[in-house]
């Protein structure tokens, strides 16, 4: 895990962290059987806030994101998504999950569906948008992540940072308030894993409230305006970037940030 | 400079493959006599092919098709090559070939039953050949379930109106229960409201507009029904009714719902474990123990309804192996952007798992359709049936290399046309690799 250089020059002028909320989860606990995998998770993220997740693997850094979309279920505590409470109802579910958008470490494309119909897909079914403008706005998010002439291509026939791009469109096109991102990058090539990495730097300068759990600490020092380290279930530090990396608390930041940074 | 370094500084030319390697000369060498085993292999292969042909081929074409027993058959054979031995008595297919496609069916009414074989050639264009076909002509698609019946058994056109009826009558009693209550209560209050309206409502409806217009056609008897086309109407009704319960089978399987999920097991499980055949013993025999007294339920019903529900287990454990051959990630990728349940199923997972079920899908389809030889066994006169009872005819007493050659060319077509089909699906649906 290297620190991949962010070269280009970061537009930080719409990058702006407003008051209003947009998650809140208080004193989550979560457990597989009798496995405790999150234990106690306080976390205030407001909208337009960029924060990347960090921490040795196991540490329960993905169940923590995936738990924002209902994808896993807690069993204690609450966690309010741009105002709505997940719990079991499953209106309110799937009215968090059409408002959050989520890419994944394996992309999840749908293999069956060409590059456009992956986009439209969504948006026609749930959100009942005509299937015209559906189209007109997957190409305007498909030429947003630099691969409109792929649009009637399958995921197949794509490499593995242009699938990753697919899916981040896909999950644009539902004009989400909220992204989540589930190590996006740990499934490519290092000269992938940077356009992938740009086009999520854009979507940061264009004020999207960003959840990354990733090990690319180039991208956190750079865009992140928070950074969360967990470990055995449990947020251990979160600070600013700079402060976090420079001057880490914990003896198991310091521990994990010399594994991953320290040659 | 060292010995290992080196710089090209000009790129080779590509050039054409030796005479050896390409051409007809480069396919046998590579195919047929690639060792001095596999050379061995293909002399012996083909002797045999050789040895098999030698036999069937004069038998085949050095035959006699205009006799109107086997005994005269033999006389002929006699006295054209002077031996009966190697060569068929084709005239047994000749004289009965009707007999064998269509059984007792009255012979003035063999237009329906072909009618009803190329309307469903066309009911099927639609479905089969999606992307070359008009979609609109799906419609016929839906009417043909009713039409098909009221051409072959004939009789007042209003009892496949009231049938047909009884699902306008379970969208509309789901179209406003959904709206008011819930989903889920409007589709049992319409599975509900349908089954009503068979068992009970429909018979008086259909009375009544009978006897206010009589609009109708020769009727025929179940009875009558026999020989290929008794195959074709089974086979066609239990695939066509036992892909769909078996998919909704399948996801009850994979429900969370425990009591949903052990029905879909045990009824399964349990199907599974009982041959065929004890299941159209019930339908022909057992059944009529416990329906009340007088009722007339339809033996070719009876068995339809067994074999679909026979196919339908069968089915459902294929289309479960496709589901579980699908990642996880297709399932939380479709939950991710806010799909429902049933949405995500049609849109995302089904497509999917039945893409990978077609080879086994298609097997239990020739599967179903081979068994449904089985009802000769019954007493319904299906193409082994009526051989049978050809066999028994003084005329043909003793024939039988013929008739069963036929009849298995019949099958053959039927199942070989399927077989190719679902290779031409496959590589329709190719989008290459995950």
């Amino acid at each position: 895990m290297s620190e991949l250089a962010i070269e280009r020059e970061i537009d930080r002028s719409k990058m702006q962290v407003s008051d209003e909320v947009a998650i809140e989860i208080n004193n989550m606990n979560k457990w597989y059987g009798s496995f405790h995998v999150l234990r106690d998770i306080n976390l205030t993220v407001n909208q337009g806030e960029r924060i990347v997740i960090a921490g040795p693997s196991g540490s329960g850094k993905s169940t923590l994101i995936r738990c924002l979309n209902a994808l896993e279920e807690h069993q204690q505590g609450t966690i309010m998504v741009d105002g709505t409470e997940l719990s079991n109802d499953l209106k309110n579910i799937d009215k968090i999950r059409s408002e959050v958008g989520m890419v994944f470490q394996h992309f999840n494309l749908f293999p069956h569906l060409t590059i456009l119909e992956n986009c439209t897909l969504a948006p026609i079914w749930v959100r009942k948008t005509p299937k015209k403008e559906a189209e007109e706005r997957a190409m305007h998010f498909l030429e947003k992540v630099k691969i409109p002439e792929q649009a009637d291509k399958y995921p197949g026939q794509l490499s593995g940072g242009q699938q990753q791009r697919v899916a981040i469109a896909r999950s644009l096109c539902m004009m989400p308030r909220i992204m989540l991102f589930d190590e996006p990058t740990s499934a490519l090539d290092p000269e992938m894993i940077k356009e992938v990495l740009d086009t999520m730097i854009e979507l940061a300068e264009e004020g999207m409230t960003m959840l990354c759990v990733t090990h690319e600490m180039g991208f956190a020092r750079q865009v992140a305006n928070r950074v969360i380290f967990m470990d055995a279930g449990q947020i251990v530090e979160q600070n600013e970037p700079e402060e976090f990396f420079n001057n880490p608390q914990s003896e198991r930041t310091k521990l994990f940030l010399s594994q991953i940074l320290g040659h | 400079m060292s010995d290992v370094s080196f710089v090209r500084t000009e790129m080779l030319p590509e050039q054409a493959p030796p005479a050896s390697e390409v051409g007809v000369i480069g396919w046998v060498k590579h195919n047929l006599f690639s060792g001095w085993f596999n050379s061995i292999l293909t002399l012996v292969s083909l002797y045999a092919i050789y040895y098999v042909l030698s036999g069937v081929l004069p038998w085949t074409f050095q035959s006699v098709w205009n006799a109107n027993s086997l005994t005269e058959c033999r006389e002929i054979m006699m006295a054209t090559w002077g031996s009966t031995h190697g060569h068929a008595c084709w005239a047994v297919i000749n004289d009965r070939w009707l007999q064998l496609l269509f059984g007792f069916y009255p012979s003035h009414l063999y237009w329906r039953p072909i009618l009803s074989l190329v309307l469903l050639l066309v009911a099927l264009a639609p479905v089969l050949y999606s992307d070359r076909v008009p979609s609109k002509l799906l419609i016929f698609s839906a009417i043909y379930p009713f039409l098909m019946p009221f051409l072959m058994w004939g009789g007042t056109i209003w009892g496949p109106i009231s049938a047909a009826l009884g699902f306008v009558v379970a969208w509309g009693v789901y179209s406003v229960l959904s709206k008011q209550l819930s989903e889920l209560i409007g589709m049992i209050g319409a599975v509900v409201a349908a089954v009503i309206w068979w068992l009970v409502l429909s018979g008086y409806f259909t009375g009544a507009m009978d006897s206010i217009l009589p609009i109708g056609i020769e009727a025929v008897q179940s009875r009558q029904f026999g020989g290929f086309m008794l195959a074709i109407l089974l086979g066609v009704v239990a695939i066509g009714v036992s892909l769909p319960i078996g998919i909704v089978l399948a996801l009850g399987r994979q429900s969370d719902l425990l009591i949903v999920k052990y029905m879909c097991v045990g009824f399964i499980e349990f199907i599974r474990g009982v041959p065929l055949i004890t299941l159209l013993f019930v339908a022909s025999l057992l059944l009529n123990l416990f329906l009340p007294p007088g009722t007339n339920f339809d033996i070719i019903l009876r068995v339809m309804i067994m074999m679909t529900l026979f196919s339908a287990a069968y089915m459902a454990e294929v289309i479960r192996g496709g589901l579980a051959a699908l990642p996880r990630g297709q399932y939380e990728g479709a939950d991710s952007l806010g799909l429902n349940y049933w949405q995500a199923q049609r849109l995302i997972i089904m497509p999917q798992a039945l893409k990978i079920s077609i080879p086994g899908i298609v097997s239990t389809f020739i599967g179903i359709f081979k068994d449904t030889v089985l009802v000769s066994i019954i007493g319904l006169f299906d193409v082994l049936g009526l051989a049978n009872a050809i066999r028994a005819d003084t005329a043909w007493n003793g024939i039988y290399w013929e008739l069963f050659a036929f009849i298995g060319a019949l099958f053959f077509v039927v199942c070989f046309s399927m077989s190719r089909y679902s290779m031409y699906l496959e590589r329709k649906l190719q989008t290459g690799h995950r």
